[in-house]
């Protein structure tokens, strides 16, 4: 008896959908492993780990909290990535859209009416990300210079750049690090606890995205990008002009997620303004499968896990990190399962009693 | 029977390889079919056959990179089983492939020597460059054992995957076109190490679609065509007349009904268009010609000749050098693919899954790919799902895809299937030219006349075809006109009525090149 991977007719949904599941557990397994070999009860630290993040009203708004900038860097990912566009500067777009953000609340409050502080210092976000996002895209467009190399070392940039602004530049009179506080005219309204109005947007423009991919002719040349730059080029398509029109987009989403932490949540540009979302959202993009409405379902379990490894060093003493571990471990077995999309696993059992390693028994059997 | 055969054979010389029954199928082609080799020591066999005619496929089922779905190999009379490079090499068979597997950063030595067997941790490179200067020696193959890959001509890197085989004291040698690389002066060199090869009871197999190589260099030759052995002849005892007869086919294989068609403006015109191959090197070199509306223009030529690239400045995909081209009277040099899609041109490419479809998407919204930023298909940016869906199974009945449904990924299809779905695409969205490159490489039997039926209604609705192909059979029974290209030059172009596939089958070789070849071998022999 031995087991054949055979080419599916059609790309099984089930498997589309069954795939990140399984990955989840065999996930959760390594990681009990893990658990158990630095000496804690992997059940109990499991428990508690979801106990901290669903137990009370406040566990849940602090999922909501860290849902909100994965969901927005994720779908930023994901619209560069339908493209084969490897942006990997999610985390660097995020925190020069946490930066604008701060800048334009902080330093252009003074001269203007206070209502337009909001929106602006969303813009602001935006257009910070997109600049971010923008740079490798016409790098690659005119020049083809690799994107992955671009985007990520100007990751280091932009988290540089924003250590010297709240340690040195923007720094508060009296602190160690970190800017003013933002007027509260700026702020984003709070929905619970300190969950805010930024995940409303976010859901929101998953939903646009998904639209834009099925119902577009720009998802629709994207995809065709994505999947055949040379057909793409044969069909027609200028790809370089779509190259950059994409990631002004995708950098302008991570954008607004470093603007939503400050005007939603810290209210300050300060250190852990991003804590690796911007990575992170690389696993959520690949994990939904590039689909938006998948990214807010992932999006949402990442965060659960944050937050779940969060309450376990709190109450067991056990490194935060467990929860980082987990996410890491998810994208072995999902990278290495998405081979069943397309192939099925089959037994098949020798017939005759023949070898069942002599290939060709079965034409001369 | 083929026992029988076998056991007459034995007597006077036991062949050293005999392939018996290979048969190879991919999805829609049968490469193989029921194919019998038989190979001797002491002989060099030619396998002819034009492209897609089955050659490479058999050679990689012998080489272990592709497994038959039927038939037998027995090596010095043993029946193998061969499943990968290293099995064959085990039983002394190796092939020098068109594109050259040597490490450009390692010497000589060092790339003859990478992947053997039993070799120690430290290998004597003293002793194994020493070897190598014997064996460059003995069969004319001058190359220095300690010199760098990326240091070598093109030439030289051939000899030494040549060497490379000898070393590991392969006794069947594949050479899978050895001289498309090479200069005529090399080409020469090369039937000398095949003469030496000979002399020392080596067996080797000499890829080719040329004529011309199979008489300077081969004993015996093995005609393929469609899958299929159409002739094994003594080498003495043919003609190239005959061997281009064999290769092509005689034998029309459709009856297409040509209607007469009133003969329109001219839709193409190239005026002495020069451009370059990806290398940078001149690809065409001043081709003029002219597509009316109503006819369709076949281009022959032996692949490499332009063809491509000729097919690349037409629809905007390469940049004009120099020359123009018009559509329509309307010139359209170095415009991008949109404009030149936009102003009638349409194009099934050569390149089928890497080009023409996206295997990744849907049949539905290949079949839209061209028509999709139109009303009704699209409408202010918006596609018009309901409507793709429609058109697409109007397209799909019409052009008798065999689909599950519109919503399958084009790469679950046939090849034939996926080629229907490109020539519906471009045929619904062409106003005025259609550029075909090799329409029917490759497709079954029914497939085939599909496409060229197809292409005839394009002709009799009033629209100009450029048909580029190799087949020559196609090109007589389709096109009206018939240009070979030769060198990236139009070598003539001849009404297809007053053409016949042995002149055009020479014209395609170069026929004064084909001359000297022979002269020039003829004396070893």
């Amino acid at each position: 008896m031995k087991l054949v991977l055979r080419k599916r007719e059609n790309i099984s949904r089930r498997a589309a959908v069954l795939v990140p599941m399984i990955s989840f557990v065999v996930a959760l397994l390594f990681g009990a492993i893990l658990l158990a070999v630095s000496g804690a009860n992997p059940w109990v630290t499991y428990a508690a780990m979801f106990g901290g993040a669903f137990g009370s009203l406040y566990g849940l708004s602090e999922v909501l909290v860290k849902t909100t900038p994965l969901l927005l860097t994720a779908l930023g990912v994901t619209l560069a990535f339908k493209m084969r566009f490897w942006n990997i500067g999610a985390e660097g777009q995020l925190t020069m859209g946490a930066v604008a953000a701060t800048g334009v609340a902080l330093y252009w409050a003074r001269d203007l009416p206070g209502w337009t502080l909001l929106p602006l210092a969303i813009v602001a976000g935006c257009l910070a990300g997109a600049l971010w996002a923008g740079g490798p895209a016409i790098l690659k467009a005119t020049l083809n210079v690799d994107e992955t190399l671009t985007t990520l070392m100007l990751n280091y940039v932009a988290v540089l750049y924003s250590e010297h602004l709240y340690y040195v530049a923007w720094r508060a009179e009296g602190y160690n690090s970190g800017t003013e506080r933002i007027p509260q005219v700026a702020w984003l309204p709070r929905l619970f606890g300190r969950a805010h109005a930024g995940l409303l947007i976010g859901l929101a423009l998953a939903v646009v995205l998904w639209l834009v991919f099925r119902y577009t002719r720009w998802g629709f040349e994207l995809k065709i990008i994505g999947s055949s730059p040379t057909a793409a080029r044969y069909l027609g398509i200028n790809i370089g002009r779509h190259i950059v029109m994409t990631l002004l987009i995708s950098g302008a989403l991570s954008g607004l997620a470093g603007a939503s932490e400050v005007l939603g949540l810290a209210h300050r540009l300060q250190q852990g303004i991003s804590v690796g979302y911007g990575y992170t959202a690389i696993i959520i993009a690949w994990m939904a499968q590039l689909n938006p409405l998948g990214v807010v379902f992932v999006a949402f379990v990442m965060a659960a896990l944050l937050v779940g490894g969060d309450q376990i060093q709190m109450k067991m003493r056990l490194p935060a990190s467990v929860g980082l571990v987990l996410q890491g471990m998810l994208l072995i077995p999902l990278l290495a399962g998405s081979i069943f999309r397309e192939y099925a696993l089959e037994v098949v059992k020798p017939s005759h009693g023949l070898d069942p390693d002599e290939g060709e028994a079965a034409i001369h059997g | 029977m083929a026992m029988g055969d076998h056991e007459a054979r034995s007597r006077d010389q036991t062949p050293v390889l005999q392939m018996r029954g290979i048969v190879k199928r991919f999805p829609g082609v049968l490469a193989n079919d029921h194919v019998d080799l038989d190979l001797y020591r002491g002989e060099v066999l030619a396998l002819l056959g034009e492209n897609g005619a089955g050659k490479s496929t058999l050679m990689n089922v012998l080489i272990g990179l592709y497994r038959a779905d039927a038939g037998e190999i027995f090596v010095r009379g043993q029946r193998v089983h061969i499943r990968s490079p290293r099995d064959a090499a085990r039983l002394g068979i190796g092939m020098v492939h068109q594109n050259f597997m040597l490490i450009p950063t390692m010497t000589v030595a060092q790339n003859i020597i990478l992947g053997m067997d039993a070799l120690p941790f430290v290998p004597p490179m003293s002793e194994i460059e020493q070897r190598i200067r014997e064996l460059s020696e003995r069969y004319h193959l001058p190359v220095d054992p300690s010199a760098y890959i990326w240091q070598l001509s093109v030439g030289e890197q051939q000899r030494v995957e040549i060497l490379k085989l000898l070393y590991r004291g392969a006794e069947i040698l594949i050479l899978d076109e050895p001289t498309a690389v090479l200069t005529p002066q090399e080409a020469r060199k090369l039937g000398r190490v095949l003469d030496i090869m000979r002399e020392e009871g080596k067996a080797t197999i000499f890829i080719t679609h040329k004529m011309g190589e199979v008489m300077a260099f081969s004993n015996r030759v093995c005609v393929l065509r469609r899958g299929r052995v159409v002739a094994v002849k003594r080498t003495s005892d043919t003609t190239p007349r005959e061997l281009a007869r064999l290769m092509v086919g005689r034998d029309v294989l459709f009856r297409l009904e040509r209607k007469p068609v009133p003969v329109g403006d001219v839709v193409l015109e190239l005026q002495d268009v020069y451009a370059e191959n990806d290398k940078g090197l001149p690809a065409l070199r001043g081709v003029s010609l002219t597509v009316r509306r109503g006819e369709i223009l076949g281009i022959a030529g032996v692949a490499g000749n332009g063809q491509q690239e000729l097919a690349e400045v037409i629809t905007g995909l390469r940049e004009v050098k120099g020359g123009r081209i018009l559509i329509d009277g309307r010139d359209v040099t170095n415009r991008s693919p949109l404009e030149v899609i936009q102003s009638g041109v349409s194009h099934i490419p050569a390149d089928r899954m890497g080009m023409g479809a996206v295997g990744e998407m849907p049949v539905a919204d290949n079949l839209v790919m061209k028509g999709y930023r139109t009303p009704p298909l699209s409408r202010q940016g918006v596609l018009q799902r309901r409507r793709i869906i429609e058109f697409a199974r109007s397209m799909i009945q019409l052009f008798q895809i065999a689909t599950p449904s519109p919503q399958t990924y084009v790469k679950f299809l046939s090849g034939g299937n996926i080629q229907k779905t490109i020539l519906a695409r471009e045929i619904d969205a062409c106003a005025g030219l259609l550029v075909a490159v090799y329409p029917s490489r490759g497709l079954d039997v029914g497939a085939t006349e599909a496409v060229r039926q197809r292409l005839l209604e394009q002709r009799e609705a009033g629209r100009g075809v450029l048909l580029i192909s190799e087949d020559l059979d196609e090109l007589l029974s389709v096109a009206d006109r018939i240009a070979v290209l030769y060198e990236g030059r139009v070598m003539g172009i001849l009404p297809a009525e007053e053409a016949d596939v042995e002149t055009l089958g020479l014209l395609m070789a170069g026929e004064d090149m084909l001359l000297t070849a022979a002269q020039t071998v003829g004396g070893l022999d």
